[in-house]
């Protein structure tokens, strides 16, 4: 304590501001595709999926397995987000779909559970040594003096893509229009002859894919292991929750916003304790704006 | 409520405490362990049944409670020579009320859903502040310490044998019941159980909610943090794991599994779980959380009462 703000400034190198400024968004952006995965699932169908961070871990060693047989990493990114398209799918059927109409609470309890055996499954599974996912290109490219990869940037513009495909589905995609009239009226939506059960499961379904995606994605930048989902799934409701529950845009703003303010804080303390500003924000969120930092103010 | 019910309800609870009295004496060591522990883990999912049977909010942050519980409970054995038992649970309930009141403050503000991502959230707070805190948290290793004796200031001080430790976790948890008992029986109580049935009501009634939930959700952490303080001193360790969410999620798996809102219910839940835990971990080594995840889940969706939902109204009377 007692140090001025600008010596603290000066002590960082501006180079180091700007790879932290790009190394925030790119880790903002995969943060987008996790939560936005989540804030479908809780937005349509009112279901607070604690399984999502596993979801996001099996879709990476699925990504292994399948790079590991077939060298592409395209390949491994497709078949992941579809395998998990399709646990998803099964999971909904069995366990969500009876619980349809209970207390949302219950949803809770049941995807705990769920992600209790999942992970406890990759564990035995896998085994509890990381692996590691080769990057599909090593390339860099020269940003003020230091090689960044290109890599990285791809990263966040295939997020940015997938979720973006996402918005143009719902909004104008048939199933799209299903999707939002079942958020809107589920009893209406099934007299208007929507099979209200079969959305919601494609629903569901979707957000899993799409966390199998980020997994396979991020899987390049930490290795793969079986608690890789914990700290994601909690970041995730961080910002489902800062951006406003069941709001996309909302959720794509947070997920920026939490990934530069952590990729800035690491400057000056360790990754571990950086979490701690996300929390800090979380509470003053809750504080002021308890429905959301990224939402227009309720009337 | 008839007296008949009143005398049998009274008669069943004084043959439980009887036989858990007589327990140690006549089962093995390892047993006996095992079910002070199970008292231990029952009192903290009886505390946390407070807020989800009574008050109607799930809390998933309970491991926050418990841990600074033992934290505290770790201080006082620590720092104070020679170590004091009272000493010690005074340490732990200080620093469980203290967390109690800040996460009150934030998260009562929210309902449902919101109130349990927001406790897990801090619960992780205090998670990462002891995981990474290494100088005086002793970091990932934890706290090790010697146990305190058994000791009433100016009567007598007896070191702890398994059999004294158990009478004692014992004593602490049938005062626990009682006193919980009768609280979710007092007008407080009332009011919480009308928060949870219909809060615009009890809002409208006249009932300042706010200061309801806000007082609920720090019996609650006390209770989580006397369990803390008694794991402690049966362990002689604290350990940032403690912390963890995954705590907090096997407390409430303990309150769906044993029945909510019935106060005795979470107690079989430990029970049951650790039972079946040891059972699993025979055959499946550490990977019996699968097994146990899909009972759980079955228990989810097709018995959601848990174990003796069915007896709740009688537990409650």
């Amino acid at each position: 304590m007692g140090i001025p703000l600008e010596q603290l400034l000066q002590a960082i190198p501006f180079e180091q501001l700007l790879i932290q400024t790009v190394n925030g968004i790119v880790t903002g952006m995969i943060l987008a595709l996790v939560a936005s995965g989540l804030t479908l699932i809780f937005g349509i169908m009112d279901v607070v999926n604690f399984a999502h961070g596993e979801l996001f871990m099996l879709g990476a060693y699925v990504g292994v397995i399948t790079l590991a047989a077939t060298g592409n990493f395209w390949v491994a990114l497709v078949v992941a987000t579809l395998t998990i398209a399709l646990l998803g799918a099964a999971i909904h059927v069995t366990t969500l779909r009876p619980l349809l109409g209970r207390d949302p609470l219950t949803t809770i309890l049941a995807t705990f559970g769920i992600s209790l055996v999942l992970q406890n499954y990759a564990l035995w599974q896998f085994g509890p040594v990381a692996r590691k996912i080769q990057e599909p290109f090593t390339g860099h490219f020269t940003l003020f003096y230091l090689d960044y990869p290109w890599y990285r940037l791809v990263i966040a513009l295939l997020s940015a893509a997938i979720i973006g495909a996402l918005w143009l589905f719902l909004k104008f995609g048939t199933y799209g229009i299903w999707i939002r009239a079942t958020t809107q009226d589920r009893v209406m939506a099934q007299a208007m002859g929507i099979p209200v059960p079969s959305v919601l499961t494609v629903v569901f379904a979707i957000g899993a894919g799409m966390a199998a995606a980020s997994g396979v994605l991020f899987g390049p930048l930490v290795g793969v292991n079986h608690a890789m989902g914990l700290d994601w799934v909690l970041k995730a409701f961080i910002v489902v929750v800062v951006g406003g529950m069941g709001n996309l845009g909302g959720s794509i703003a947070a997920s920026i916003f939490i990934g530069l303010m952590e990729s800035y804080a690491s400057l000056w303390v360790s990754p571990a304790q950086a979490v701690i500003f996300s929390f800090v924000v979380l509470i003053l969120t809750l504080l002021f704006r308890p429905t959301g930092l990224f939402v227009p103010t309720p009337k | 409520m008839s007296a008949r019910r009143v005398v049998v309800y009274w008669t069943a609870f004084s043959v439980i405490l009887a036989l858990l009295i007589v327990a140690p004496l006549v089962l093995p060591e390892f047993w006996r362990r095992f079910l002070t522990e199970i008292l231990i883990w029952g009192l903290l999912a009886m505390s946390s049944d407070i807020l989800i049977g009574y008050a109607g909010m799930v809390s998933f942050g309970h491991s926050a409670f418990f841990g600074l519980g033992m934290y505290g409970a770790a201080a006082a054995l620590l720092l104070v020579k020679p170590p004091d038992l009272w000493l010690a649970i005074l340490y732990g309930l200080i620093a469980a009320a203290g967390v109690a009141a800040f996460v009150a403050y934030f998260a009562t503000r929210l309902r449902d859903i919101y109130f349990a991502i927001t406790t897990l959230i801090f619960s992780q707070i205090f998670y990462v502040i002891i995981f990474t805190w290494t100088e005086v948290t002793g970091g990932e290793n934890g706290l090790t310490f010697g146990r305190p004796a058994l000791a009433i200031p100016g009567l007598f001080s007896v070191p702890f044998t398994s059999e004294t430790l158990h009478w004692f976790v014992l004593a602490v948890v049938t005062a626990s019941y009682l006193a919980l008992r009768r609280i979710t029986q007092s007008p407080f109580g009332m009011v919480l159980q009308s928060i949870r049935e219909n809060e615009a009501r009890t809002r409208a009634i006249g009932y300042p909610i706010e200061r309801y939930k806000i007082a609920a959700v720090m019996l609650s952490g006390l209770f989580a943090g006397l369990a803390g303080v008694l794991y402690a001193i049966q362990n002689r360790f604290a350990a940032p794991d403690f912390v963890f969410f995954l705590i907090s999620g096997e407390v409430v798996i303990f309150n769906v599994i044993g029945g909510i809102g019935t106060l005795v219910g979470p107690i079989v839940g430990a029970a049951f779980f650790l039972l079946l835990r040891e059972g699993f971990s025979r055959f499946f080594t550490e990977y019996y959380l699968i097994p146990v995840g899909l009972i759980f889940i079955a228990m989810v969706i097709f018995m959601p009462q848990g174990l003796l939902g069915f007896m709740r109204r009688w537990l409650n009377q």
